[in-house]
Order: structure tokens, then C-alpha cells, then sequence
């Protein structure tokens, strides 16, 4: 094999991951074109009408409105985020600036052992083991919180806030992995520097880490987000499937990916095809709030960790 | 702490930790924070052992020779049987799928870290980067709408190997890439400078140098790929006996009937998933830690 041809099929190789990417988007939007032409991208969007027909032809007879399903998977996500960032960031503190060397390996694989446990290990101990220990607490929270809106009405073992509790968690590894990145980055002489000015070890935190590390915490929160927007087992086990737009976050409530895998096999041919556009925008959707986080990130150079990948 | 002594320092040398009016305070806010940064690792570690602790505990009655060697009961109601058929087919594709991503993925990689100099780089590495984070239900939806119907494969073992395969692609990409980069440049040079081509210095002095990391990156990625549930659903679609045919017809994973145990209400059928479960967990995790250790072990770490 000559050089040119060696360079070629490595480059080829190269290519061929960016075609893969190109096929998969092509595929399934023209599998899902019916639908939005028939409802319009804005209408699918959000409709809030989903009332699936069962035409085998390439025609559409339903309704297609995908915005309770769209809704429970941004509410859901933002959720989890909100939960997951400030431990992300106390983690990543804690072990790029606190952790004693001895246990400092230990303690970031065991973080990223997180990512490691497969979607379908946390659905089941969700839905088979923690959803009847939390309930009470369930209860309890919205007995508490009833004086705020949304909160007060029915609880279900089964709900949002729970899908987001879990999402949170899985979360947490990939968040904290570029979180992490970014605290290690910051340059050990100012850290010195406020260490010699008299700072605590916080204050330095306070100060020195967290001023210079905005744009890797944001980026972190962003793959994180991505993540929790595309997680489709646990939440299928965790949330309890309701076809609402509801702000309840102790009620059940739906995602695409986790209706998706839900509908999928009693799907009429023509559902097939709305399915599709559901995993479209989901595809979408992630793919505008990955890039972005790319973006983000790649300013700050590569992230390692099992947890990245 | 000493105070430095120079010569118009003050006489009376009192520490700064009370020389300052509010150094009390700022001593007592900096132990909370440190306490609550710890709490916060505590809100990671104690969830993984709980759901390692819960999985353990639940799936060991129904876990043993006879789980791991028999098929599931036709009758969900049943107790005993196992998930033999299910084992199997999640090495089967598996496999396919290391065989498929693997060889993909190293040469890609060996695109973006040997051939620096080509605009391509840069294009490639993000749009790989951009694919780790594809949600995996729509891989299903990809295989399903181009193999499963188009292709005119139906459900079976091949498909689901190739949702893996695109699954754990940007995986081995990722994590090869680190690993080539570790083969330091003078090995490189010193084959250049014996009149090696780029070709030979690539297949004979870098593979070589890098094969142990390499061989980390893949088990990570199988460790990702074996524990799968989403994109199998739409491609595999699941089984209950055991299934050679690489396609044409439906194949079983271990992840799949976790799902369908988990969401159904016979008690024996949830402790057999529970028992599968815990057989995922087990695979996953030796895998992971496996190849932390080869990795650790080799003198080129996979670098994570």
C-alpha cells in the first residue's frame, strides 16, 4: 500500500464519521417529511394535539402536536440541571481544590462510575425500589410547598420532579468531568498568590476559580443538558407516562425519547412516521445545545474522564 | 505562619489569623463551604452505592448457575428460568459491534492525530465530538428507518449490532485519539529518520507503541455499548429463546428484558430482572474498571 492510498483510506475513515452523522439526519427526516408537511414545522412544534391516525399509506390522518412531549422533556431537563450544576460545581471543587492526594483518583473514577451504570440499572431501581420509598416524601414536599403554583395538587409516585432527581444524578459525571477541566486550569501561581495575601482555602475558591471558570461551567451544564434531554430509559421507568403539558412536577408527564420507545411497538405505519419527527426535533434539539456546548468547550481544549465520552 | 522580617516591620508579630478584625468569621464561613463542598461529592457517592447496594441486594435471590444457563419461563408468573438467550445475544451484537466501530474508529483516529496538517482535522474531531451526545433512542430511530425498513433487514442481530456500533463510534474515536497522542513524537522521528514512510511509521511504530491504550479505548466502549437499552429497542426488538441468525429474525439483550420485566407487574418476572440487572451491572463494571486498570498498568495510559 502506497502512501497517497494509506492517506486516503484514513482519511476516508475520517469522513465516513462525518457521513454517518449526515446519513442518520437524512434518514429519518424523510421518513418523518410527511408529518411536518402536513402539520407544518411550527405546528408540530407546538400543537398540543396528539391523536395518532393509522393510515398504512404514506398519508397522514391524525393529529400531530408534539408539544406536551417536547415541554415534559425541556422542563424535565432544566430541572435535573438546576440540581445537577451546583453539586457538579461543588464536586469539582472539592476534588481539584480540597481533596487530599490519597483519595483524589479514587473519588473522581467513582464519580465517573456514574456514567458507567447503564440507563436501564437506574430505571429499575427507580421504578422497582426508590419510587415507594420517596413517596412519602412526595407527599410531605408538596404539603410544604402548596402555597406555590403548580404545587398542591395530585401526587403520583411516579413523576416529574423524580425523573429529574435521577436525571440529575446521571448527569452529574459528565457536568462535573468539564467542570473539573476548567478548575484544574486555572493557574496555580495566583492561587499561590491568594494564598499568600492571607485567603482561605474558600475565599481563593470565591475569587480566584470561580471568576476565570464561567464559560467551562457553562459548557459543562450544556453537555449535561444534553444528556438529560436525550435519556430515554430511565424516564420511561421513572416519570409515568401522562400526555399533558403540565407544570406539576409532582404529576406524571411525558418525553419525546421516552415516548418514542414507549409507542414504538404498537405504532400503526403512519405513527411510525410522527415518531420520526418526534426523534427529528429531539435530534435537533440536542444537537443545537451540544454544538453549542462544543463550542463552548473546545475553547478550553479536550476533557478527559471516562464520564466525557 | 511566620511573619517575614524586614526592616521596617512592624515589632509586635502577631499571626495574621488574628490579626485581621473578621478573621474569625472568615475562618468559620470557609469551614462551612468546605463542609458543603463535601456534602456535595456525598450526593454523588452515596447515590452510586445505593443504586449499586439496592441492585446487588434484589438481584442476587434470583441470580446463579440456573439464571445464567436457562431461558425465561414462557409464563411471567413463573419463578426460576433465566435470561441464557438474552446473555447471549447482548455478546452476540456486541461483538459485531466492536467489530464494526472499532477498526472504523482507531483509523479515524489515526486520521486526526497523524495527519495534523489537513483542514479536515478540526471538522471531523468536532462533528465526533458533536456525536457523542446524539440522543441513543434516535440511533434506533436511524437504524430502524434505514435498515430495519429501507434496508429491508427486518428486526434482528445485525441491526442491533449497528445501532451499537454507532453508539460507541465516536467512543473509540474519542479515547483513541487520546491514546495516540500519548506516543511520544521521537519514536515518530526516529522512524522518519531511518527513511520510514508515513504509512510504516503509523502501522509499524505507532500501532505497536499504542496497541495496550487501544485496547482500553475498545472495552470502554463495549462497556458503554453492552449496557444499551434504547437503541436495541427499535433494532433488536428482544427475544425470549435463543437466536444464532445474524438477520431475519428478532434478537434478545439483557437490557432489553430488564425494561420489560421492570414495567411489568409479576413479581417473579421482576425478580428475574432485578437478577438481569445485576448481570449488566457486573459485565459493565468489570469492563470499566478493567480497563482502567489495563490502562493504569500499561505504561501508555489511555490518558483518562
Amino acid at each position: 500500500m502506497a502512501d497517497p492510498t494509506f492517506k486516503a483510506v484514513v482519511m476516508g475513515a475520517g469522513i465516513l464519521v462525518l457521513l454517518v452523522l449526515a446519513w442518520m439526519l437524512t434518514s429519518t427526516a424523510s421518513d418523518a417529511l410527511p408529518v411536518f408537511q402536513k402539520e407544518g414545522v411550527l405546528g408540530f412544534l407546538f400543537g398540543t394535539t396528539w391523536q395518532p391516525g393509522d393510515a398504512r399509506g404514506g398519508e397522514i390522518t391524525g393529529t400531530y402536536g408534539a408539544l406536551p412531549f417536547l415541554a415534559g422533556t425541556v422542563y424535565s431537563s432544566l430541572i435535573a440541571l438546576a440540581i445537577a450544576v451546583p453539586l457538579a460545581v461543588g464536586i469539582a471543587l472539592y476534588l481539584t481544590q480540597l481533596a487530599p492526594k490519597r483519595i483524589k483518583q479514587p473519588l473522581t473514577y467513582t464519580v465517573d462510575l456514574l456514567a458507567a451504570v447503564p440507563s436501564v440499572v437506574y430505571g429499575i431501581v427507580g421504578a422497582q425500589f426508590l419510587a415507594q420509598v420517596l413517596y412519602p416524601f412526595w407527599v410531605w414536599l408538596n404539603d410544604v410547598l402548596s402555597f406555590l403554583p403548580f404545587f398542591g395538587g395530585n401526587v403520583r409516585a411516579f413523576n416529574l420532579l423524580f425523573a429529574s432527581v435521577v436525571l440529575a444524578i446521571m448527569i452529574l459525571p459528565i457536568t462535573s468531568a468539564v467542570i473539573r477541566e476548567v478548575f484544574a486550569q486555572v493557574p496555580t501561581d495566583e492561587r499561590w498568590a491568594a494564598f499568600g495575601l492571607g485567603a482561605t482555602r474558600w475565599e481563593v475558591m470565591r475569587h480566584v476559580v470561580l471568576p476565570r471558570s464561567r464559560a467551562g461551567i457553562i459548557g459543562g451544564a450544556m453537555l449535561g443538558l444534553g444528556r438529560a434531554l436525550g435519556e430515554t430509559i430511565a424516564v420511561l421507568l421513572i416519570m409515568g407516562a401522562g400526555a399533558q403539558v403540565a407544570f406539576e412536577p409532582l404529576n406524571t408527564a411525558n418525553t419525546v425519547a421516552a415516548q418514542i420507545a414507549a409507542a414504538f411497538r404498537e405504532a400503526s405505519p403512519e405513527y411510525l412516521r410522527a415518531l420520526m419527527a418526534l426523534g427529528v426535533s429531539l435530534f435537533l434539539l440536542t444537537m443545537l445545545v451540544n454544538v453549542g456546548a462544543r463550542i463552548v468547550v473546545s475553547r478550553m481544549g479536550t476533557v478527559s474522564g471516562d464520564a466525557a465520552l | 505562619m511566620t511573619t517575614l522580617t524586614t526592616p521596617d516591620a512592624p515589632a509586635a508579630r502577631r499571626s495574621l489569623r488574628t490579626k485581621v478584625g473578621n478573621a474569625p468569621a472568615r475562618e468559620r464561613t470557609d469551614f462551612a463551604m468546605r463542609s458543603l463542598l463535601l456534602f456535595a461529592v456525598a450526593c454523588a457517592v452515596i447515590p452510586l452505592f445505593i443504586v449499586i447496594g439496592v441492585t446487588v441486594q434484589r438481584g442476587l435471590p434470583a441470580f446463579g448457575w440456573e439464571f445464567l444457563t436457562s431461558n425465561p419461563p414462557f409464563n411471567p408468573t413463573a419463578e426460576g428460568g433465566g435470561y441464557l438467550p438474552m446473555i447471549f445475544g447482548t455478546i452476540y451484537m456486541t461483538a459485531i459491534a466492536v467489530l464494526l466501530a472499532v477498526p472504523l474508529g482507531v483509523t479515524a483516529a489515526i486520521f486526526l492525530v497523524e495527519y495534523r496538517e489537513s483542514k479536515l482535522v478540526p471538522v471531523v474531531r468536532f462533528f465526533t465530538d458533536v456525536m457523542t451526545g446524539v440522543p441513543s433512542i434516535f440511533v434506533g430511530l436511524f437504524v430502524f428507518s434505514s435498515l430495519v425498513i429501507s434496508g429491508g433487514l427486518g428486526f434482528g442481530t445485525l441491526p442491533g449490532a449497528v445501532g451499537l456500533a454507532v453508539l460507541m463510534l465516536p467512543i473509540v474515536v474519542r479515547s483513541s485519539e487520546e491514546v495516540l497522542r500519548l506516543v511520544p513524537q521521537d519514536l515518530r522521528n526516529a522512524a522518519y529518520g531511518l527513511g520510514a514512510r508515513r504509512r510504516q511509521v503509523v502501522t509499524r511504530v505507532v500501532l505497536p507503541a499504542a496497541g495496550p491504550g487501544l485496547a482500553t479505548s475498545s472495552m470502554l466502549a463495549v462497556a458503554r455499548g453492552a449496557g444499551e437499552t434504547a437503541p436495541l429497542l427499535l433494532t433488536a426488538l428482544g427475544a425470549r429463546a435463543l437466536v444464532t441468525d445474524l438477520v431475519g429474525r428478532p434478537q434478545g439483550a439483557i437490557p432489553l428484558q430488564v425494561l420489560e420485566g421492570a414495567r411489568g407487574a409479576f413479581q417473579p418476572a421482576i425478580a428475574r430482572a432485578w437478577a438481569g440487572a445485576l448481570t449488566l451491572m457486573l459485565l459493565v463494571l468489570l469492563f470499566t474498571i478493567g480497563a482502567r486498570l489495563i490502562a493504569r498498568r500499561s505504561q501508555l495510559t489511555g490518558g483518562n
